[in-house]
């Protein structure tokens, strides 16, 4: 019997019809250049096909398999966040018209997501108090690594490249597969041991005429915020260096902006913008850099412009703009490989920021505070317990250190039988912290939530055991 | 009857809605968005902000966003997405791009809260499903690619062309030893510009090979620039014009006798599913654009997915981690690769378009895919026939030889005898309501136009852009004048590249149009 696929409009007496047009008899006779050697003899080793609900079914046996974070009861961070999602978010984002475009290489159709993308560079420009930001890289971890290629190619002689020893840990191994092959070294620059502060001592030391670029986080990946980036900037720009600021483009609502302190490259973590954690993907690698032609011309990524038709009446328009940078043009010697990119995570964001607007991204802020701080008061209460783990200031996520017998492992495990989640066990990246956890609290973890988390954490800490 | 659309009457309009900036509409006091207030309590004990964040560390300007109502902001981007072609809206015959149907079960799986919501660092043990949904996806493409493993690690086509010669980098420094030897990759001429420059960001010299006369691997090129310092090749088959490179068994044979290990570009998979296999012919490691061949959407630009399969020998160099099968219906997450060439993603990839590979896999199935191959070149043959006999237009390089998923047509002779090019040609298409191919790629092809239909195109739909390029000639050669003034239906038109691009206009954000105009 005939195959039929809803997928597939082309009948086996289309197809004949087709053939013939062309004087060709069968399928067989437009394979013909592939050598017999070559041609696989057997069917695939893969189910055979499924009806829509069938797959459906499917879908939903694999989903049931697995405890989902929407329940503000799972209080991890360390790079990907759990934030509520307005329902306008994810309806216009994925409008059919977004969703099934490609890159808009006919500018005449493609107004629509080029607008879109515009008010997307727009707006975190606004959010990072800088002028220029891309439409998008995969995320904040090559995003990161695109920054610190891109400062060495601003700063052309100069082959170092310095961070705090703080940095996500999956963020150095990014930066690092990325800078080795380019002959990018990169070192990391001491801290504070109370206040976890990057060491300006050690920074200076280490900032001599071959380092490109410095990295500084805010808030770190510790969740602590760094206070001291006046100096740093002033510090980074003496030596000829170019500032490179990570930054949790959700805290600038309430957080100083990097733009503000001398950022000359700012990345940050799209997909706290209106996206779903998504098992660590799809992410939206926010990229901006300053207005000066030097930086802009060693941008990777797309960008769109805004412009007008040439003749007049005079009306504005959008096209990607600044192309002779990119692989397709430039190939070898491009600023990046990158092509497709995670536009419809920009549009996304796009729309999320402009739903909360800056009330919203204001309020959110101090909503994310309150209940950050509320969390590690309660549990710094409990004998044995330090959170935070040191003496500086933060905002979403902070560290949790746990003394006596009570392992981080322990503690995770007593919360999972409570339907709860901790956060990252840090034990492994930091031993010199002890038991510790980087735990994460946002608008959705609500008192309940949090109490019951305390509530386990100091049955595991005083008794040594979660089971109850 | 059934009537049948045909290009001459559909002229196209799209929605012109004149949409302001989002800033432009902004009333100060406007809220689209509320949120809940917090508990007293938390309140009271958290503290007060000035305690908690130092003063030096506040914002103390609120950002310049929009202020809107909900509803302004759903009008907003309703009337945006109108503005904007997609598949969903016409033939999308872009070549190299593989703009096939976006299933909506796809979606629909993807937004699944038992998918979509889990965070990358939850225990394993409450994410098993997901680890089965990219485990048995990694089996499939293995199997499909001929390929002894996967990662869905990278994000992007170019990204997994990055972790790929990031391996075969590492496999001649750790394995064989010869690192500072081979530093050279070898490319096509009409290879995609992903290609070369992602080896030079992994530190290769790029090497260039001419095509032959035909479009294919010229061999004593091939012979000539191999050698102990060759680091390997990368190639696509079908490659770029759309033809099997026949030679392939040579073409192998005379890589890896030179030491130098074969990479596949597997954006133009589609073509070969259930018919032929990169593994079988010989390639070592190959990456897979799971937003062409597999569905995932665009999405206007990405995200997307670039597989990578490898062969035995290279995978204790994939990016860490991989998953692992503990025992039956059992999955974990695998950190312990010491000569893993790290990581190239913050996670695991784009989960969320694996979701829809997955379903989209599984829709078709093993009898699917491979009548999906086979309608995918039926349709791009049928057009290559079909529009390389129109006035004007040819098919080069070996032109009695049949394309495979995708067909490369010169619009050289029109350019010639009517002063039409090939970008007129595109944008006179957008007036009929069809997106152009690819454009002047590859570059040995003058005035190129790239068609790949794909095999979600109906026959009735190929005649569609088969009547609209008859017209376009048909128009070249009596009133050239209207195809070289086009897009005349389209929102905007000629608009002016040249000032967007200047740097004393050049307009990246509101925050520059505003700094510019103050000037
Ligand atoms: C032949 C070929 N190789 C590589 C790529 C790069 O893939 P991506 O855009 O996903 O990075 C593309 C697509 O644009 C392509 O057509």
């Amino acid at each position: 019997m005939e195959f039929k696929h809803p997928y597939l409009p082309i009948t086996k007496e289309i197809e004949s019809e087709m053939l013939s047009s062309f004087g060709k008899r069968s399928l067989e006779d437009l394979f013909s250049n592939i050598p017999e050697d070559y041609r696989l003899k057997r069917d695939l080793n893969i189910p055979t096909s499924r009806t829509e609900l069938e797959v459906a079914q499917r879908v939903q046996e694999l989903a049931s398999k697995n405890k989902p974070a929407d329940t503000g009861r799972v209080f991890l961070g360390a790079g990907a966040g759990i934030h509520y999602i307005p329902s306008v978010v994810p309806a216009l984002a994925t409008r059919s018209e977004f969703l099934t475009s490609y890159t808009s290489y006919q500018p005449e159709i493609s107004q629509g997501m080029l607008q879109t993308l515009f008010e997307y560079q727009s707006m975190m420009a606004e959010l990072l108090g800088i002028d220029v930001v891309n439409s998008s890289m995969y995320d904040m971890a090559t995003g990161l690594a695109e920054a610190v290629l891109m400062a060495a190619r601003v700063n052309k002689k100069r082959s170092k490249f310095l961070v705090p020893d703080t940095i996500n840990p999956v963020h150095w191994q990014v930066i690092n597969t990325f800078a080795e092959p380019a002959g990018i070294t990169i070192e990391r620059v001491g801290h504070d041991q109370k206040s976890m502060l990057l060491d300006l001592a050690d920074l200076k030391s280490k900032l001599d005429s071959q380092v490109a670029g410095v990295y500084v986080e805010n808030p770190s990946y510790l969740g602590f915020i760094e206070p001291q980036v006046d100096e740093i900037n002033r510090i980074v720009h003496d030596a000829g260096s170019l500032l490179v600021v990570g930054v949790d483009v959700l805290s600038l609502g309430i957080l100083r902006p990097p733009g503000n302190y001398g950022a000359d490259i700012i990345v940050g973590e799209g997909q706290y913008l209106g996206s779903a954690v998504s098992y660590g993907g799809p992410y939206l690698g926010v990229f901006g850099c300053r207005d000066r032609m030097k930086i802009i011309r060693q941008l990777p990524g797309r960008l769109v412009g805004m412009t007008r038709t040439s003749n007049e009446p005079y009306k504005r328009g959008f096209v990607l703009t600044l192309v002779p940078r990119e692989q397709h043009i430039r190939r070898e010697k491009a600023t990046s490989n990158i092509c497709s990119n995670q536009a419809l995570v920009a549009v996304t964001a796009a729309v999320y920021t402009s739903t909360l607007g800056p009330e919203g991204f204001r309020h959110l802020g101090e909503i994310i505070a309150h209940r950050s701080h509320y969390a590690a008061k309660q549990l710094n209460k409990i004998s044995g317990v330090t959170a935070p783990a040191f003496g500086a200031s933060f905002w979403k996520e902070f560290v949790v250190r746990f003394e006596g017998d009570a392992s981080a492992q322990l503690v995770h495990e007593s919360l999972l039988k409570r339907d709860l989640h901790g956060g990252k066990i840090l034990t492994e990246e930091y031993p010199e912290f002890g038991e510790s956890m980087l735990l994460c609290v946002t608008e959705l973890h609500g008192k309940t939530a949090i109490d019951q988390l305390v509530e386990v954490v100091r049955d595991v800490v005083t008794k040594g055991g979660g089971t109850r | 009857m059934n009537r049948q659309r045909d290009s001459q009457d559909s002229k196209y309009r799209q929605a012109n809605w004149n949409e302001p900036l989002l800033f432009e509409m902004s009333v100060s006091g406007k809220i689209a968005h509320r949120l809940p207030a917090v508990e007293d309590e938390v309140k009271r004990l958290a503290g007060s902000l000035d305690a908690m964040i130092p003063a030096g560390m506040r914002r103390k300007q609120s950002p310049n966003l929009p202020e809107m109502s909900e509803l302004q902001v759903v009008r907003h981007f309703t009337r945006l997405s109108q503005m904007n072609f997609s598949v969903s809206s016409g033939i999308y015959p872009l070549g190299s791009c593989t703009m096939k149907y976006n299933p909506l079960i796809n979606e629909q799986a993807a937004l699944n809260p038992g998918l979509a919501w889990l965070h990358p660092y939850q225990d394993v043990s409450t994410c098993q499903g997901a680890l089965e949904l990219m485990w048995e996806l990694e089996q499939w493409l293995a199997e499909l690619s001929g390929m002894d493993a996967v990662t869905l690690q990278p994000p992007a086509g170019a990204a997994g062309e990055f972790a790929g010669v990031m391996i075969i980098r590492a496999y001649h420094k750790h394995v064989m030893d010869e690192g500072d030897q081979r530093k050279e990759m070898l490319i096509p001429d009409a290879a995609h510009g992903t290609n070369p420059a992602s080896a030079a960001m992994a530190g290769f010299k790029i090497v260039v090979l001419p095509s032959s006369n035909e479009g294919l691997v010229d061999l004593d090129a091939l012979k000539a620039a191999s050698g102990p310092q060759t680091a390997g090749l990368m190639l696509t088959n079908p490659n770029t014009i759309g033809v099997f490179e026949k030679d392939i068994g040579e073409i192998a044979g005379i890589v890896h006798d030179s030491g130098g290990l074969l990479y596949y570009d597997g954006a133009n998979l589609n073509a070969i599913m259930g018919i032929s296999r990169p593994g079988d012919m010989g390639f070592d490691v190959m990456h897979m654009n799971l937003h062409k061949t597999f569905s995932t959407p665009h999405g206007g630009g990405g995200p997307g997915s670039g597989a990578v399969g490898v062969k035995e020998k290279l995978i204790e160099l994939l990016p860490v981690p991989c998953i692992v099968k503990v025992k039956e219906g059992r999955f974990d997450l695998n950190y312990n690769l010491p000569r893993s060439i790290g990581k190239v993603h913050g996670f695991y990839g784009n989960f969320g378009v694996l979701v829809r590979a997955y379903t989209y896999i599984c829709a078709l199935g093993k009898e699917g895919l491979r009548r999906t191959s086979e309608i995918a070149v039926l349709n791009a043959n049928y057009i290559a026939h079909h529009i390389s006999q129109i006035r004007g237009f040819s098919l080069p390089y070996s032109p009695n030889t049949p394309r495979m998923h995708e067909c490369v047509i010169s619009a050289e002779n029109l350019a010639e005898e009517t002063g039409v090019t090939a970008m007129h040609v595109a944008k006179r298409l957008l007036d009929l309501g069809l997106h152009s191919p690819t454009m002047y790629f590859p570059l040995i092809v003058p005035e190129a136009l790239m068609i790949e239909p794909t095999e979600s195109e109906s026959k009735e739909d190929l005649d569609l852009l088969i009547g609209a390029f008859k017209q376009i000639s048909n128009e070249a050669y009596s009133n050239p004048d209207i195809v070289k003034s086009a897009p005349h239906s389209t929102a905007l038109h000629d608009l002016d590249e040249y000032r967007a691009a200047h740097p004393k206009t050049l307009t990246l954000s509101w925050r520059m149009h505003q700094k510019r105009t103050a000037k």
